[in-house]
């Protein structure tokens, strides 16, 4: 009964967006974005502006449409049948669907909801984008993949066993294998889509600390059904309700001072 | 009126619990009947010049089926290279492009070939290259023995594809990858001790077939040089060896179907160690 207090003004327009951010500079675009599977519209009329260098996250109820808006990002909905999308998503001003996919899904890179490695070596996990992308000799490879497991904070647990395989790390371990290897393509724009779901806190914790130092080299939006760590990671939070976009503001606001009374009342835990 | 109700149901329970279990033993009971009396049949005349030699005049003792073992390995091969491929591909097809419609077809199609009686597909290879060629060959049975390898192999390695879980496509495309280098340097890979068991088991179950040989590869008591001849094989080598009015060729019908088994068996045992190695796939 609470949900349909929550719909009651669920038409307004979104709250917050029209409040400028002066220092960073726009990354990712979406205009109007609406996404359908067959004849079910899951994103109504989205629209936002991702900016670079900072973390975004999206919270909501499951099911509201936040990792589909987030898939959108790096045309990975296209590769569900039947599905059909409206709408732009501009990259630096530019219109993803008029950019080779491969290009766009190079410039932004996505990790999953579960660790996915390959079922191969952790070496050749993180060399898999570099080679799909045809870059790189032997020796500037190997640079990659050490730069990547750095930056993914995994380095020096696995420097001496880069040949074993993937699924001999631990679960938050693979987690942070699969974000290097995301990086070993050196990405503009990052989408996590629930990392830490399947971890414990201590591994979330290192996930976390890892996105914060993530920022200063891109851009990184996270969908989490965790407020908590969407207060705690991110600069802007997006709030998602029933495939819209409710409101989208600076983190802050959105947990001190939504406005919307549905934000208000999914952030205090009201329902959701 | 209670204590009836329980009566009964202990009655009951003990009826099926014996029932299953003698059924149970009934199945694996026949797989050791055959084996032990295969074994020892088979053991007591098989010696070296059974593996080394070629079949004696009927009259003379001694001999061995040299011929048909070779004749039976390349028969297999045959069937291999004949079925491996279009096994394969046809399931890369069948689980990662059919749409609806044609997966079903497919799938309808594979099962009904593979429900085909195998002297049928004799008939067929028969019909298909003994006829036009005007002679028997290894050739030809090969090819019949490939065509029975096709709908499980299209099967199984479309099962396994499909067992490859979407997170490792996913992960591959999120990357840059194209549908199809994510399925040759990904999905393929992960399935790849998967598919290889399928062959391997579909292999041993064709070694034993009989009725596609009799119009193929027919039967040859000497060496069969090349591809073109008429061959020995195992399988029809006891057929014919066991339906013979003489004791010592029933002897060396027990030694060939004792070899053929083993062959069957070291092939199986090996399918079984490529799957366990299988890595572990998360699902």
């Amino acid at each position: 009964m609470r949900t349909n207090t929550a719909l009651r003004n669920l038409d307004m327009p979104m709250a917050g967006y029209d409040k400028p951010e002066s220092r960073a500079a726009c990354k990712i675009s979406a205009t109007n974005l609406n996404f359908y599977y067959g004849s079910f519209q899951a994103l109504h009329g989205i629209s936002i502006d991702v900016y670079a260098n900072r973390v975004t996250a999206f919270i909501g109820p499951s099911g509201c449409g936040k990792s589909t808006f987030l898939r959108t990002l790096n045309r990975m909905n296209e590769t569900v049948r039947s599905s059909r999308l409206e709408g732009k998503v501009r990259l630096d001003g530019e219109d993803i669907h008029e950019l080779e996919v491969s290009e766009v899904r190079r410039r932004v890179g996505m990790v999953f909801q579960k660790s996915n490695p390959f079922p191969k070596s952790i070496f050749e996990n993180v060399a898999y984008g570099p080679r799909v992308n045809g870059y790189g000799s032997k020796s500037a490879l190997r640079d990659t993949v050490e730069q990547s497991l750095r930056r993914a904070a995994l380095w020096e647990g696995v420097k001496g066993k880069l040949h074993d395989s993937a699924y001999s790390l631990s679960g938050g371990q693979q987690q942070r294998l699969c974000i290097a290897r995301a990086l070993a393509v050196d990405p503009e724009v990052l989408l996590l889509d629930e990392p830490c779901s399947a971890l414990d806190p201590i591994a979330t914790a290192k996930i976390e600390d890892l996105i914060f130092r993530l920022k200063d080299s891109c851009t990184i939006v996270i969908v989490t059904h965790n407020m908590q760590q969407a207060a705690r990671v991110a600069d802007y939070t997006g709030f998602f309700l029933l495939g819209r976009l409710i409101e989208f503001d600076s983190t802050t606001s959105i947990f001190k001072a939504p406005a919307r009374k549905e934000t208000e009342d999914y952030v205090t835990g009201r329902f959701g | 009126m209670k204590s009836f109700h329980n009566t009964r149901r202990k009655v009951v329970n003990v009826v099926m619990l014996s029932l299953t279990g003698v059924c149970t033993l009934i199945a694996a009971g026949t797989l050791v009947f055959i084996l032990s009396y295969l074994f020892i049949h088979g053991v007591r005349s098989l010696n070296w010049e059974f593996l080394t030699k070629l079949p004696t005049p009927v009259g003379e003792t001694g001999g061995g089926m040299a011929n048909a073992i070779i004749g039976s390995a390349k028969l297999l091969f045959l069937a291999m290279v004949v079925g491996i491929p279009i096994g394969f591909l046809g399931g890369v097809y069948l689980a990662e492009f059919a749409g609806t419609t044609t997966s079903f077809v497919l799938r309808y199609t594979t099962d009904l070939l593979n429900g085909v009686p195998s002297i049928v597909i004799g008939i067929f290879a028969y019909t298909l290259i003994v006829l036009p060629q005007h002679h028997f060959s290894t050739f030809a049975g090969g090819v019949a023995l490939g065509i029975m390898m096709i709908p499980i192999a299209v099967r199984s390695s479309a099962e396994f594809l499909r067992a490859v879980p979407g997170s490792l496509r996913e992960g591959a495309m999120a990357l840059g990858a194209s549908k199809t280098k994510a399925l040759l340097t990904v999905v393929i890979p992960a399935a790849k001790n998967g598919i290889m068991t399928g062959i391997l088991l579909n292999l041993a179950r064709v070694a034993g077939e009989t009725a596609p040989l009799l119009f193929t590869s027919f039967s040859n008591r000497y060496w069969s040089p090349g591809w073109d001849q008429p061959t020995a094989a195992l399988p029809v080598m006891i057929f014919t060896y066991a339906v013979a009015p003489y004791d010592d060729w029933h002897q060396q019908a027990w030694s060939a179907g004792f070899v053929l088994l083993a062959l069957v068996l070291a092939v199986n045992i090996t399918a079984r160690l490529i799957l366990s190695k299988r890595g572990p796939v998360a699902h």
